[in-house]
């Protein structure tokens, strides 16, 4: 200790302050590095909307097209699908579509701007996993018996109706996601953008 | 031992040999570092089966290395699609298989390697707890060992991406998304780790730089730091006692031997075996039944359709099963997060194990019933969870017992086993330890 009152404490504080100067310098150095890893310029702009012809659905199928690179389902509801949403309402998370996960013209009874056609991205909102579907009643696809039909997550076993609403008491915390979408025409569907862009 | 560095300096006899090494030793400290770490680095003489694991895992850390290094001058990191449609990727790693000379086996080597690598350390981890060296003064090299289990972990996994199979793409976007879970920073920093809104070339190429650079370099000096550790305060022993409270005259611990040559020509047995064992596996049964390379990953990557059952490698699934076991949302926070904090408590909870455990003796040679009894039910039950992570969620034991509450019930005592520690580790009985150790 007897060293203690030798210290120059204005070479002390430069010392510090030398250390203090550079300790920022590298952090900031950081920044590029750990920028590098974010999505690029081409990752962003990739994500153009789809196309999409539905003209062959036929009532009670569906199909699977790529958006961003990630699943998104037309499904062509029949009467009984249709017919499945009210009955299970009290058995939902959020049978109103509350939390944000579809545009707002979506958020109605059958999450979809036309009731038969339902489009939704096909993947959990758990971890990321596409749910199988599920389509039959009961046991037919290896359910339970009281199964009314919809989809069920292979990954953690989240079940969703075929509104892609999310049953209570699931791993995956809300709905599937309803992606922006619009009519071209009857029987053509863009996936990713709500109006016609300029 | 090591922390003594006043080894003399090596004298020459004259010879031309003994002036180079007179010269070299003058300049680099090989005498010291060769008597420190082996000729003289006193080790107990009751060293026993589960002794062999260390110097295995160092083993397995080498051939993955080696075996590494030669599967990179083959392997193409790229999700782009070829001329056929078949990821470039997962075409390279079917060229490695099919067309290298020898491929096939430098391959089945790297991918048997990462289950051999987890099975020699669930061994070693174990030696640790059933003869408690994670006690004073040994907790260091025990946070280092934990340290380097998630090291393994994180390596194990971005190895897996790599082939770009459906395993290996839904296995890498369930566990990216897992940081998702986050409050507030979750989703970006997700997107931060992908590189992209989806898995995709970048994460491949990303997991590809960590695998081959940054994980390697971590572990290995994680390696030198765990035997640094280890060589200052010397080993722990299956009777738990410490060698050097008895010592000759010279300093030399009376129970103790050089590591080199007794315990070297040990280990030697050990990796013999080893590798028999090894070999047999790389030349009859390389895909494991489908629990060391999982048959769905020999499909292509496809974004948009998931394998109807996805399970990781059975060297997490105890761990996957402690992430699924947490479905009820708490505090307001999703279940899913709380999984994932169950899923990170469960490896970082074993960290805590020095200052958990209350026992007055280390080895379970002289612990109570209590210990041996909780032991015994905590092994079983990572089994068991181990078990269920490779199923269903809606997997039931013998079509009846639902193997969801199960696998609730044995997460709640993986922890339980832990946090009630201090508490049952100070009421058990225990035998007085003996003053030296036994043969």
């Amino acid at each position: 200790m007897s060293n203690e009152s030798k210290v120059d404490c204005g070479r002390r504080r430069l010392v510090v302050a030398t250390a203090a100067v550079g300790g920022a310098g590298a952090l900031i150095a950081l920044v590029p590095f750990l920028s590098s890893m974010l999505p690029s310029e081409r990752a962003k702009a990739a994500g153009a909307p789809v196309e999409v012809d539905i003209g062959n659905l036929e009532l009670g199928q569906m199909m699977t097209v790529e958006w961003r690179g990630k699943p998104v389902w037309i499904i062509n509801r029949n009467k009984p699908m249709l017919e499945t949403l009210p009955e299970l309402n009290d058995q939902m998370a959020d049978p109103n579509s509350d939390k944000d996960m579809q545009p707002e013209y979506c958020k109605n009874e059958t999450r979809s701007i036309k009731p038969e056609y339902m489009v939704v991205v096909g993947i959990c909102t758990h971890l990321g996993c596409s749910p199988s579907a599920k389509f039959k009643h009961g046991p037919a696809d290896g359910m339970a018996a009281d199964w009314l039909g919809g989809f069920l997550c292979p990954c953690h076993g989240s079940h969703f109706d075929f509104a892609g609403r999310v049953y209570k008491s699931q791993p995956a915390p809300t709905n599937l996601e309803v992606p922006p979408h619009m009519y071209l025409s009857d029987t053509r569907i863009l996936i990713g953008e709500h109006k016609k862009g300029a | 031992m090591a922390s003594n560095t006043n080894f003399e300096k090596y004298k020459s006899d004259g010879s031309l040999q003994g002036n180079l090494l007179e010269w070299f030793d003058a300049r680099f400290p090989a005498t010291s570092m060769w008597r420190g770490h082996l000729s003289e680095y006193y080790a107990p003489k009751n060293f026993n089966f589960w002794y062999f694991f260390g110097s295995l895992a160092m083993l397995v850390l080498v051939i993955q290395i080696v075996t590494g290094i030669f599967l990179v001058m083959h392997y193409k990191p790229d999700a782009s699609l070829n001329a056929d449609g078949i990821p470039v990727a997962f075409a390279s790693v079917e060229y490695i298989m099919r067309d290298v000379p020898w491929g096939w086996l430098i391959r089945y080597m790297h991918s048997t390697g990462a289950s051999a690598f987890f099975l020699v350390v669930y061994l070693h981890m174990f030696r640790g707890m059933l003869y408690g060296s994670y006690r004073q003064p040994r907790e260091l090299i025990w946070i280092f060992g934990t340290l380097l289990f998630l090291c393994l972990m994180a390596e194990a996994f971005m190895g897996y991406l790599l082939p770009w199979g459906q395993m290996s793409f839904w296995g890498a976007q369930v566990i990216v998304n897992l940081f998702s879970a986050i409050p507030l920073v979750g989703e970006p920093l997700s997107i931060w780790i992908r590189g992209d809104f989806v898995v995709g070339d970048a994460t491949l190429n990303r997991f590809f730089s960590f695998h081959v650079i940054a994980v390697p370099l971590v572990l290995l000096g994680l390696v030198a730091a765990h035997i640094l550790a280890l060589h200052e305060v010397g080993s722990n022993n299956p009777d738990g006692v410490e060698i050097k409270k008895r010592k000759t005259p010279e300093g030399i611990p009376l129970d103790g031997i050089p590591f080199h040559p007794y315990y070297s020509v040990k280990d030697i047995v050990g990796v013999v075996v080893f590798l028999m064992v090894f070999s047999i596996i790389v030349f009859f049964a390389p895909e494991g039944g489908g629990y060391f390379l999982e048959y769905n990953n020999f499909i292509p990557a496809d974004p948009l359709k998931t394998p109807p059952h996805i399970a990781p490698v059975w060297y997490f699934t105890p761990y996957y099963s402690l992430l699924r076991a947490m479905v009820w949302p708490l505090f307001g926070i999703d279940a899913k997060f709380w999984g994932v904090v169950a899923m990170g408590g469960g490896v970082v909870i074993l960290a805590f194990l020095p200052w958990l455990d209350r026992s007055p003796v280390k080895s379970i040679r002289y612990r109570g019933p209590i210990f041996k009894t909780l032991l015994t039910i905590f092994v079983i039950s990572f089994f068991i969870l181990g078990f269920l992570g490779t199923k269903a969620p809606s997997y039931a034991f013998f079509g009846v017992i639902p193997g969801a509450p199960v696998a609730q019930l044995l997460s709640a005592y993986y922890f339980l086993f832990f946090l009630t520690m201090p508490w049952w580790s100070k009421i058990d009985k225990y035998k007085p330890e003996p003053d030296r150790v036994t043969m």
